[in-house]
């Protein structure tokens, strides 16, 4: 049962590319459909940041530590859609055009947060595995923190993109900050993790 | 054609790490953005070409009736618009409050014209309508009035977004006399020879096409002549990214979209952005309106 269980849970984390290609081949992406793909990717990767750093809380929360197994696939996946996102901006959006591209990372505070954002994600993906752990020993610990820089600008990405706060940046903000506020609880009350 | 390897364009953590199901969807996404690579920019946009019926219902910026493009179709469908009646008031001669019945009574035509919205997608939509002017000219407007103020009904009883502080309700727009004058600025009744739908401002809305579309107020209750510029909406929202011009205008960046080029509602995802033009297009017609004004400043 145990040996089924990852490969469950990983074509389970595979359901905004099912729920995409859906739209895709059934033409129901609406009226605007290269913003539809790009919005979708973009949401998709925040709610695995967000899911992701829920995996630590949660062990807290539920006094058990199977969770854990799941985070590195929970982060590798939101890496995969933040990919997905930029390919889809850069490649659907802006046909590879690179001029006006690199005009709006440089211009726009977005672009340049959300782009900082996936920077910041490579090198979280690269040392991911088990033998990157251990060559990184503690420094490993230090490096997956920037996972709370990476989902602050990640939020704050959405927000800025947004014309008004309401209500899914909102959402996102208050969830973030609800999981943020965990790690202070944490920290005070029992020093690691 | 140019042809990248997909291991070029994928990161190859991703790219290894995909089990041959996970690549194969990759694949059809990638392939797809790879057929639109060619990099020809589309010229002008074709002003003629209608976007469909459906696209124009359906994908709405209606911020009364919820922030998703989606939500003023689903929730408009039962919003009263009878009775209804529009006051004309303010600097005029004769104030005026007309029912949407007298209102309705004036010939409307067919007009073809382009919406650009200020998020950088456009569509072609044939309106039934009228030049405002036309009901401007039955009030006769004092010589001290500098604006006009457009007001949407207040309603949160059927117009849920008006419960929450998303904006400053009840949303108002405004003009320039000469502008508000200019056969060009239409009193919208109808689109597709229909009457107007809920969710694209029925009864009656306003729709000027050489600027961006949250300029064009829907549901209006209220036209008032001003002396001082009005507090529109988005304006005092923030005042740092749309202006009480709002003229669409490729040389103009907003601070969150570029306005060099748009998306066109209802083309596939390989279609490509095209260029935006002056004044959306209609530079002939109005580009007299602002001879020697600084449009970056007056944006």
């Amino acid at each position: 049962m145990k040996n089924y269980l990852k490969p469950f849970v990983f074509l389970l984390l595979l359901w905004p590319i099912y729920i995409i290609s859906y739209q895709i081949i059934f033409n129901e992406l609406g009226p605007e459909p290269v913003d539809r793909i790009i919005n979708h990717f973009g949401e998709w990767t925040l709610i695995f940041i967000i899911l992701t750093l829920s995996i630590s809380p949660l062990r807290k929360l539920t006094n058990s530590t199977e969770w854990i197994k799941f985070r590195r696939m929970l982060g590798l996946f939101a890496f995969f859609y933040a990919s997905m996102h930029m390919l889809s901006y850069v490649g659907l959006d802006y046909r590879f055009d690179f001029e006006p591209l690199i005009d709006d990372v440089l211009k726009k505070k977005f672009v340049f947060i959300g782009f900082s954002a996936w920077l910041l994600l490579i090198p979280l993906a690269i040392t991911s595995s088990d033998k990157m752990a251990r060559l990184l020993k503690q420094n490993w610990k230090k490096l997956h923190r920037l996972v709370y820089v990476i989902a602050i600008f990640g939020v704050l990405h959405f927000i800025w993109l947004s014309k008004t706060i309401f209500f899914k940046p909102l959402i996102f903000l208050i969830i973030l900050i609800i999981l943020l506020l965990f790690r202070i609880n944490f920290n005070k009350s029992d020093s690691k993790i | 054609m140019i042809k990248f390897k997909h291991s070029e364009i994928t990161p190859e953590k991703i790219y290894n790490k995909r089990r041959s199901f996970v690549k194969s969807m990759g694949y059809s996404l990638g392939a797809l953005t790879l057929n639109s690579i060619p990099l020809i920019n589309a010229n002008a946009s074709n002003l003629n070409e209608a976007t469909s019926y459906e696209d124009i219902t359906t994908y709405n910026n209606y911020y009364e009736f919820g922030t998703g493009k989606g939500d003023p179709h689903r929730r408009a469908k039962n919003f009263t618009t009878r009775p209804w009646s529009v006051k004309i008031e303010g600097l005029v001669e004769k104030p005026l409050e007309l029912s949407i019945e007298e209102i309705l009574s004036i010939k409307s035509e067919e007009r073809i014209l382009k919406l650009r919205c200020v998020e950088g997608w456009s569509m072609v939509i044939p309106w039934l309508g009228f030049s405002l002017s036309e009901l401007l000219n039955k009030v006769e407007i004092k010589p001290a009035a500098k604006f006009i103020e457009f007001e949407t009904i207040y309603n949160p009883e059927e117009m849920v977004g008006q419960r929450y502080p998303v904006l400053n309700w009840p949303y108002i727009e405004g003009l320039r006399i000469d502008e508000a004058m200019h056969p060009l600025t239409t009193v919208v009744t109808g689109l597709y020879g229909k009457s107007l739908p809920n969710q694209n401002g029925a009864p009656l809305r306003i729709f000027i096409p050489w600027k961006y579309g949250f300029k064009s107020a829907k549901a209006i209750v209220k036209i008032k002549l001003t002396e001082k510029m009005p507090n529109t909406a988005w304006k005092n929202a923030s005042p740092r990214e749309y202006g009480f011009y709002s003229n669409v205008n490729p040389n103009v960046d907003h601070p969150r979209w570029s306005q060099a080029t748009e998306r066109v509602i209802g083309e596939s995802i390989l279609a490509p952005r095209i260029k935006t033009l002056m004044f959306n297009g209609y530079e002939d017609e109005v580009a007299h309106l602002y001879s020697g004004m600084d449009l970056k400043k007056n944006y």
